[in-house]
């Protein structure tokens, strides 16, 4: 060691200041690592509210039932089969609706994006369409299509197929377009392209309307079946609205939250399985 | 065979003579003329590297050579093979492919996936199938492009600046590979550059475009390896760039014995 550094050293330590400027920690701009679970924080939270106003007496049982009255009703609900078959019949009503919403708005989507006379064609009145709440169109769908099932699935499928156009539709319309012209140097064929290059192209805007489509399609089924129906979980609690049955309600307000939640995340599912390739700040 | 606006035809060439032919080439935006009257050969098997200022009409050549210039005004006579294959300035991957779907895109017919794995192995990068492009550093995009251009065995392969996006280090790798890929493939490559070094270090011969016309064609015959401090290298180098535009002090001018053709002028 040479007497300079030692020199060095000797006043290093004689300072009692940090000996080195830290580098500075640049604050993070991204969100972060995920928390655990960290979705379920919200609603638990809620949850918790209630069940306290509840406990202490700060929310009328008249107007908002208890959750553990809530609980003991679905029991009974369950025991008794109603609502099993009640939300079997809401269930496949909005699933009926969502498959044909979905392909009609994927269909018309790809028609418009590929080619100018489709877009020409389509995307104006699907325009149009959407400046008109589906629900806006029960009555003449009723006076079309009576108060059975197809008025009822065709409303959920028309609430449904527009978010999935505009989305659909947007993410082709945002393809890069150097990906066709590398699709026209490897030579691929029209439906090679759609196949290699449309389709998971246009995939994340795809599922995020698929997002939205599966909130309208819980949406319009509220609507319809409290307008004009005989079975399903809107009907149960029409009726019970009747009867005042306060804590039959708050089960239908779950039930229809609950199916919300677990559709939306089973598209997150999809979305994050799907969509593994981008680099977001998602992760 | 496919016929473009304003008279031109787009022939196929047979397997002997000239790679490429290009005979009058005119192309135009609006009423500007692009390339005016452009003539150029290219043999097989011949690696033509071509510089030009920016705005000379460069990629406007490399485009009509792809036969990506659609809907663009011109006439003349083009030929080119069949099998061309573009290596772009962006390694231009399907991001949501992995590289050796990437690779393989658009080959059919069995053992299409053994050949890109084959490719993949060339560039250095077997092993690395299975990943998303947006996890390869830049140089790897560029090479999994260059194994997804060599896969389908081109006689003519056309890049577009491949380099341009690289840093230096990765860009001199990346020049040894592309001489040691093409002198294992043996096509035609016609690589639009601007820069006077990297044509020089790659080409057999190099052209320079001047506002839709040829300026000038130097066969280069420097005696690998192309070092750069030979005064030939200087002398050569020094020549191209005042062909560029750019005088630099002491340049000697092209020596005669390195041109081949001199064009217009």
């Amino acid at each position: 060691m040479s007497a300079e550094a030692t020199t060095l050293t000797k006043a290093a330590t004689a300072r009692p200041e940090p000996a080195a400027p830290r580098a500075t920690r640049r604050r993070r701009l991204g969100p972060g690592r995920a928390i655990p679970y960290g979705r379920a924080i919200g609603p638990l939270l809620l949850l918790a509210v209630w069940s306290a106003g509840s406990a202490a007496g700060f929310i009328d049982a008249r107007n908002l039932s208890a959750p553990w009255t809530v609980v003991s009703t679905a029991g009974d609900l369950i025991a008794e089969g109603r609502l099993q078959s009640n939300l079997a019949t809401s269930a496949e009503r909005a699933l009926l609706g969502l498959l044909f919403g979905t392909a009609a708005g994927v269909l018309l989507a790809i028609a418009a994006g590929l080619s100018r006379i489709g877009e020409g064609v389509i995307d104006g009145p699907v325009q149009i369409k959407r400046a008109i709440p589906s629900l806006a169109l029960i009555p003449l769908l009723i006076l079309w299509f009576g108060i059975g099932e197809s008025m009822k699935v065709i409303t959920i499928a028309l609430g449904v197929f527009v978010p999935v156009y505009i989305h659909t539709h947007n993410g082709l319309r945002t393809i890069d377009g150097r990906y066709a012209e590398l699709a026209e140097t490897v030579g691929l064929s029209r439906t090679g392209f759609v196949r290699h290059v449309v389709l998971p192209g246009a995939l994340p805007g795809f599922l995020l309307g698929m997002r939205f489509a599966v909130t309208a399609a819980w949406l319009s089924l509220v609507v319809v079946e409290q307008v004009n129906a005989t079975s399903g979980i809107g009907y149960m609690m029409e009726l019970a609205r009747t009867y005042g049955q306060t804590d039959i309600i708050i089960v239908g307000l779950v039930v229809y939250g609950l199916l919300g939640l677990v559709s939306d995340a089973l598209v997150r599912l999809v979305e994050r399985k799907t969509l593994s390739w981008r680099r977001t700040l998602a992760g | 065979m496919a016929t473009h606006t304003g008279g031109l035809t787009h022939a196929r060439l047979a397997d002997e003579g000239p790679a490429v032919r290009i005979e009058g080439l005119v192309r135009s935006f609006g009423d500007r003329e692009i390339l005016a009257g452009l003539e150029l050969d290219i043999a097989a098997g011949e690696f033509v590297a071509l510089l030009g200022r920016s705005g000379s009409g460069k990629s406007t050549l490399l485009r009509a050579l792809a036969g990506l210039d659609h809907e663009v005004a011109g006439s003349g006579h083009l030929s080119a093979p069949a099998d061309v294959s573009v290596v772009f300035q962006d390694a231009r991957l399907l991001p949501w492919k992995r590289v050796l779907d990437n690779v393989v895109l658009g080959l059919t017919g069995p053992g299409a996936r053994d050949r890109g794995r084959a490719a993949l192995d060339e560039v250095g990068l077997a092993g690395r199938e299975d990943a998303w492009p947006a996890d390869l550093s830049g140089g790897e995009q560029q090479r999994v492009s260059l194994a997804r251009s060599l896969v389908r065995e081109p006689r003519l392969l056309l890049a577009d600046e491949p380099f341009g996006a690289l840093d230096a280090l990765t860009r001199i790798r990346m020049h040894a590979l592309l001489r040691r890929l093409c002198e294992a493939h043996r096509p035609a490559v016609l690589l639009v550059t601007h820069d006077v070094d990297e044509a020089i270090a790659l080409a057999d011969r190099v052209v320079v475009l001047d506002e839709g016309r040829i300026a000038a064609d130097v066969r280069v015959d420097l005696p690998a390896p192309r070092g750069q401090g030979t005064q030939r290298y200087a002398a050569l180098r020094a020549g191209l760039l005042r062909q560029l535009g750019v005088d630099q002090d002491g340049g000697a001018p092209v020596r005669a014995d390195d041109v081949v053709t001199p064009v217009g002028g």
